[in-house]
C-alpha cells in the first residue's frame, strides 16, 4: 500500500529537481563556486602567488580609512533616507487611500520613476543642482547664500532626493496593499464611536499594517545600496567624501582589478545583507507563528 | 452638513498636494522632452555655462522658445552611433528577459508544484541572491567571465542576468496560488508535465509573468554596473552609460538621447503598468 505511493513521490521529486535544475545550476556556475574561489582569495596575498595569510587583508581592509569612510557614509545615508522614505510613501499612500477620483492615475505616476532610466533625466538634475543652476538661483532669490550642491556636504542631500524620487513609488505600492488588506469591519466599528480620522489612524491603521512595516523597511535599506548608480551617474567614479559609498570603494578596486580588495569588500558586503535577510527571515515566521 | 463640508475641504487639501507632488515627480521627464525639441543654439545660451561652470547667467525655462526637430533629425537620420547605443540596450534587455522568463517558468514550477531534498535550501538561496547588491556578485562573475575570455563581450552582462533570482522568485510565488487540483484534474486526463506547464500553469500566471517581462526589462535596460565592470571597450557601451557621460558641447543631443531611451519603457509602462504593480505586490513576502 504504501510502496507505489513512496515511488510515484519520489518520481514526482526527481521531476520538480529537474524542472529547477537550469536555476540551480545558474546559481552554481554564476554564483556560488566563483563565491568560494572569492573566499579563497581573500585569505590569499594576490592572485599570482596565492600565499596564505589569513585575515590580513580583512584587517588590513577594516583599518583602511577609505573603507571606513565607505561604510559610515552607506549607513549614514541609511539612518537618513530609510526613515524619510519610509513616512514620506505612507502619507503618499494614506492619501491615495482616501478612495479618491483619479486614484489610479496619481499612484501610476508616483510608481513612474521606478521604471525611468536615472541616466535619461540625470541631465535634468545636473542643471538644477550646479554651482549656478536652478537650485542656487532659487536661493539667491530667497536671499540665501548659494550652495555648491554637488561637491559639498549637500551632495548628500542631492542623493536622498534622488533616492526617494526613485524608490517611493515602491513603497507606496507596498503600503497600499498593507492598506487594503485591514478589514474594513475594524473601521465600521470604530465609527460608532468617533469621525477622528486621526484616532482611526493610531488606533486601527497603523497596529494593523505592523506586520508589513518591518518588511517595507527591509525592502527601502536593499534599495538604497542601488543609489550607487545615481551617485555615480551623478557625480562618477571620485565624488565628494560625503557620497563616498561602499559601492565607490567597490568600482575603484574594480578599476585597479585588486583582486583580494575587491574579495574582502564582496564578503563583507554579502555579510552585512545575509545578516538583514535572515532577521527578515526569521521575523517572517515568527509573524506566522502568531497568527496561526 | 458640516461634517459634509469638512470633509470636502480636506479632499481638495489632498488633491492640491497630490497634484503639486505629481508635477514635481515628472518634472525631470517633461523637461527632458520639452529640452529636446530646443535647437542646439537655444540649448547652449540657456544652459551651456550652467554645468561647465562660467558665472553667467542661465535661463532656466521649460516650453522651448523656438521649437525644432534638428536634433532628432540628428540622432535618428545623420548619425548612425546613437541608435546603434539604442540598439544594443535593446539586444540587451530582450536577450535578459526572454532567457529570464523561460528559466524562471521552469524553475518556478519545480519549486512552487515539487517537493524535493534542499528545495528550502534552493529556495532560501534564491531569496539571497536576490536581495544582494549587484556589486557583491560582479566580483565573482567577474574572476568566471575573465577564465571564460568572455570580458568585453555583451554575453557577460546578458548570461548573470539571465540567471538573475528575482524571476524565479516571483514566479514561484505566482505558481504557488495556482491550485494544485488543476494540476490533479490535468494529470488524471493523461497530461504530462510539460504539457501542464505549457497549457495550463503558464496560462494562468499571464499577469505574473507579464509583471516579470516589465521589471527585468527596466533593470537590464538601466543597468549600469555590469557594463561598466565587463565591457572595457567604450564604444561598445549601451544607452545608460553613454548617457551619463555625454559630452557637455552636445548637450542638445544629450536631451533627445534622454528622451529616446524614456521611450522603451514609457510604452512597457503604458501597457504593463497594472501588471508591474501587482509584480511589486507579489514580491512582498508577508
Amino acid at each position: 500500500m504504501n510502496n507505489p505511493k513512496s515511488k510515484l513521490l519520489k518520481r514526482d521529486s526527481l521531476t520538480g529537481f529537474l524542472f529547477s535544475l537550469p536555476s540551480i545550476a545558474g546559481m552554481l556556475v554564476f554564483f556560488l563556486i566563483p563565491f568560494v574561489i572569492c573566499i579563497i582569495l581573500s585569505l590569499t596575498d594576490s592572485i599570482s602567488s596565492m600565499n596564505f595569510v589569513g585575515i590580513d587583508n580583512y584587517l588590513d581592509i577594516i583599518s583602511s580609512r577609505t573603507f571606513r569612510l565607505a561604510v559610515w557614509n552607506t549607513f549614514k545615508f541609511i539612518l537618513v533616507a530609510v526613515p524619510l522614505i519610509m513616512i514620506f510613501s505612507l502619507i503618499i499612500a494614506l492619501f491615495l487611500y482616501q478612495k479618491l477620483a483619479g486614484f489610479e492615475f496619481f499612484r501610476s505616476i508616483f510608481v513612474f520613476p521606478l521604471v525611468l532610466p536615472v541616466s535619461s533625466v540625470i541631465l535634468f538634475f545636473q542643471l538644477v543642482f550646479a554651482e549656478n543652476g536652478f537650485a542656487n538661483d532659487f536661493l539667491t532669490l530667497l536671499g540665501l547664500p548659494v550652495k555648491n550642491w554637488l561637491d559639498s556636504s549637500s551632495s548628500f542631500t542631492v542623493l536622498v532626493i534622488l533616492y526617494i524620487w526613485k524608490n517611493c513609488g515602491y513603497n507606496i505600492i507596498l503600503f497600499l496593499a498593507a492598506l487594503n488588506s485591514i478589514p474594513k469591519v475594524h473601521y465600521e466599528a470604530v465609527e460608532m464611536d468617533t469621525d477622528s480620522k486621526i484616532k482611526k489612524l493610531i488606533y486601527i491603521t497603523l497596529p494593523m499594517i505592523r506586520p508589513y512595516v518591518f518588511f517595507i523597511l527591509v525592502i527601502s535599506v536593499i534599495n538604497t545600496f542601488k543609489s550607487f548608480k545615481e551617485a555615480y551617474i551623478l557625480c562618477g567614479n571620485y565624488p565628494n567624501e560625503n557620497i563616498y559609498m561602499i559601492q565607490h570603494f567597490m568600482n575603484n578596486n574594480f578599476q585597479n582589478l585588486n583582486y583580494t580588495r575587491l574579495s574582502v569588500g564582496a564578503i563583507l558586503i554579502f555579510a552585512i545583507i545575509f545578516v538583514l535577510i535572515f532577521i527578515l527571515l526569521k521575523f517572517r515566521k515568527n509573524g506566522d507563528a502568531e497568527y496561526d | 452638513m458640516i461634517k459634509k463640508l469638512k470633509q470636502s475641504y480636506f479632499k481638495i487639501i489632498i488633491y492640491i498636494v497630490l497634484i503639486a507632488l505629481a508635477f514635481v515627480v515628472l518634472l525631470p521627464v517633461i523637461f527632458m522632452i520639452c529640452g529636446s525639441f530646443m535647437g542646439k543654439s537655444e540649448i547652449l545660451n540657456s544652459y551651456g555655462n550652467t554645468i561647465s561652470s562660467i558665472s553667467s547667467d542661465n535661463y532656466f525655462h521649460i516650453i522651448p522658445e523656438q521649437a525644432t526637430l534638428k536634433g532628432y533629425s540628428e540622432v535618428f537620420l545623420l548619425d548612425p552611433s546613437y541608435l546603434m547605443k539604442f540598439w544594443v540596450s535593446i539586444m540587451i534587455s530582450v536577450a535578459i528577459v526572454i532567457g529570464q522568463v523561460i528559466i524562471s517558468c521552469l524553475s518556478g514550477y519545480g519549486l512552487a508544484k515539487f517537493n524535493f531534498r534542499f528545495k528550502k535550501a534552493v529556495f532560501y538561496l534564491v531569496i539571497i541572491l536576490m536581495m544582494l547588491p549587484v556589486q557583491v556578485t560582479l566580483v565573482p562573475n567577474y574572476l568566471l567571465f575573465n577564465k571564460l575570455g568572455l570580458i568585453d563581450s555583451y554575453l557577460s552582462v546578458i548570461l548573470p542576468g539571465i540567471f538573475g533570482t528575482f524571476g524565479v522568485f516571483l514566479i514561484t510565488q505566482v505558481f504557488s496560488s495556482i491550485p494544485n487540483d488543476l494540476i490533479e484534474a490535468a494529470k488524471i486526463d493523461g497530461a504530462n508535465h510539460f504539457q501542464i506547464l505549457m497549457k495550463i500553469i503558464i496560462p494562468c500566471s499571464k499577469t505574473g509573468i507579464a509583471s516579470l517581462v516589465i521589471l527585468s526589462f527596466i533593470d537590464s535596460w538601466n543597468m549600469i554596473e555590469q557594463p561598466l565592470a565587463f565591457i572595457k571597450d567604450y564604444l561598445k557601451y549601451p544607452m545608460s552609460i553613454f548617457l551619463s557621460r555625454i559630452n557637455d558641447s552636445r548637450l542638445d543631443i544629450a536631451f533627445v538621447c534622454g528622451v529616446l531611451a524614456i521611450i522603451p519603457v514609457f510604452i512597457l509602462f503604458l501597457f504593463l503598468k497594472d501588471a508591474m504593480i501587482k509584480g511589486v505586490e507579489y514580491s512582498n513576502m508577508k
